[in-house]
């Protein structure tokens, strides 16, 4: 996993560590975007590139906790 | 409208707690002017990432982006530090001279990693300490130099994340703290000796009962060598501070609120005391800045440097300043956070201090696997997991009932749980400026 190549900016995600309860859910649907490490780290990138969406937006509906959240709204709707 | 209907809503600091701040006042329903202001020329960033991941070289510094989670239509004012606030008038002033007009304020400017002193050792290169994204691209970069020998100096949670990482880049890493144990203030002795042996097992040379009495550089101004208040010295070409933080207050300073290194401190509601203990209708503060009576601690004051509380005080606070004088609700929150080091996901609800009895209830400190729950006077108030989170939820709920102590007598998988002392060191050995005035 890179955070470093073809980041899309309208793409970012955190996921509450507090509310995490290491199901792994996430891992599932989007390997490509959530590893757990050893009993119950879970190590994410937090900008994924673009083409990950749809997987992260699964893994999102997936966390049985509710502790992914995911960019939606955009930077260009702030003021100047 | 009135000028002051046009100022409207200011939040100092682009922080997680700032950003919450600002969702929410949109998302419950406000209309007017919203200007967020940054110290830093970053839109805001999420912090745990960058001791963990970013000093592995995991993640870069820049892609720690906090999602925005609802339009803020705002208007951003990045890279300028406030400087003043001038209550009469409404005015936050910026430091290039801008007068920011506001209607209602929002503080959120956070905490300040402590630096080293200058006069032993500060200004010196290779003195690093770990705060912002900023510092930790700076220190990523270093670290991926190769260093002879990276020197750590405190080890709470930072100090052991960094450490934790040092060791995965192969490293030589010596890390030292005045108490006997890492985390021994948050956790007690007791529970820090199991941090102690990760570090161990992990190669890292600990040091406890140490204090560094400065660092000496070479010719170039880069530092070599620190000497400890024993006499002894250990050669480092790296040095991590990491001595904790004091609250971004000193804007304040002059503005008539009891604010401090400890934080500006707060009514229930999250509104500003006057120095007159009165609280002012127009002024908020959450996250690590604000200074709040705690209600499942009896209301003693308490600043909580921790992740979930930027987020729900952010919420609440935001929450308080779109409702009126009669509809301040206070703000009860249970701190909790999470670590991630040498393997293990470490989890705590709850304040420890002045915690009398620690038992361990699920697992073993030998195995690294445990919940072990805090009591004071018979009562539960804080609990810690280390890998084994699905138990702690269960404990806050304990605590927040005032449940006795331990809670959970039948659920254990041992006959008899392990009770120890917590093993906290006296408030005096545990001054962070006992590192730099030793």
């Amino acid at each position: 996993m890179s955070a470093s190549d073809g980041r899309d900016p309208a793409l970012r995600i955190v996921v509450d560590l507090n509310r995490c309860q290491g199901y792994a859910q996430c891992c599932y649907a989007a390997p490509g975007a959530f590893v757990l490490r050893g009993h119950e780290i879970l190590f994410y990138d937090p900008s994924p590139p673009a083409h990950r969406r749809g997987e992260i937006e699964r893994a999102v509906l997936a966390c049985p906790v509710r502790a992914i959240a995911v960019q939606t709204a955009a930077d260009e709707e702030d003021v100047a | 409208m009135s000028a002051a209907e046009l100022a409207g809503i200011v939040v100092v600091g682009a922080s997680l707690a700032g950003l919450r701040g600002a969702e929410a006042l949109r998302r419950g329903g406000y209309e007017g002017p919203l200007t967020i202001v940054g110290a830093e020329p970053h839109r805001p960033y999420d912090r745990p990432p960058l001791s963990k991941h970013v000093l592995a070289g995991e993640l870069a510094a820049d892609a720690t982006g906090l999602p925005a989670l609802a339009p803020l239509r705002a208007r951003w004012r990045l890279g300028q530090p406030t400087v003043g606030l001038d209550r009469a008038d409404r005015i936050v002033r910026l430091a290039d001279g801008t007068r920011l007009a506001y209607d209602r304020l929002l503080v959120a400017t956070g905490a300040e990693a402590r630096p080293w002193p200058a006069p032993t050792g500060g200004t010196l290169t290779g003195v690093f300490t770990l705060r912002g994204r900023d510092d930790a691209a700076a220190l990523r970069a270093a670290l991926a130099a190769g260093p002879r020998r990276v020197l750590i100096v405190g080890a709470g949670l930072i100090g052991c994340e960094a450490a934790s990482c040092c060791r995965d880049l192969g490293l030589a890493v010596t890390v030292v703290d005045p108490n006997p144990t890492p985390l021994a203030r948050s956790l007690g002795t007791g529970i820090g000796g199991v941090i102690a042996a990760c570090l161990r097992d992990a190669g890292v040379a600990f040091r406890p009962g140490t204090q560094v009495r400065a660092f000496e550089g070479d010719g170039a101004g880069h530092v070599v060598r620190a000497r400890f208040a024993d006499g002894g010295a250990i050669e480092a070409d790296l040095v991590i501070a990491a001595l904790g933080a004091t609250r971004a207050t000193g804007w304040l300073a002059g503005a008539g609120l009891r604010a401090d290194a400890g934080g500006l401190t707060c009514d229930a509601a999250c509104r500003a005391l006057a120095a007159d203990g009165t609280p002012c209708p127009d002024i908020y503060a959450a996250g690590d800045v604000a200074r709040w009576p705690i209600p499942v601690y009896g209301g003693r004051l308490v600043s909580v440097e921790h992740w979930g509380n930027a987020v729900e005080q952010a919420g609440h606070a935001a929450r308080n300043m779109l409702a009126g004088p009669d509809d301040q609700r206070p703000y009860a929150h249970l701190p909790a956070y999470w670590s991630s080091q040498f393997g293990i996901n470490i989890k705590a609800v709850g304040l420890t201090d002045g915690a009398d009895s620690v038992a361990v209830v699920q697992g073993s400190r030998a195995s690294r696997r445990f919940l072990a729950v805090y009591g004071r006077a018979g009562q539960t108030i804080a609990a810690v997991s280390f890998d084994q989170a699905r138990w702690l939820p269960a404990y806050a709920d304990a605590i927040l009932a005032g449940r006795p102590f331990p809670p959970i007598r039948d659920a254990t998988d041992r006959a008899r749980p392990e009770s120890l002392a917590p093993g906290f060191p006296s408030p005096r050995a545990v001054s962070a400026d006992e590192f730099a005035h030793a």
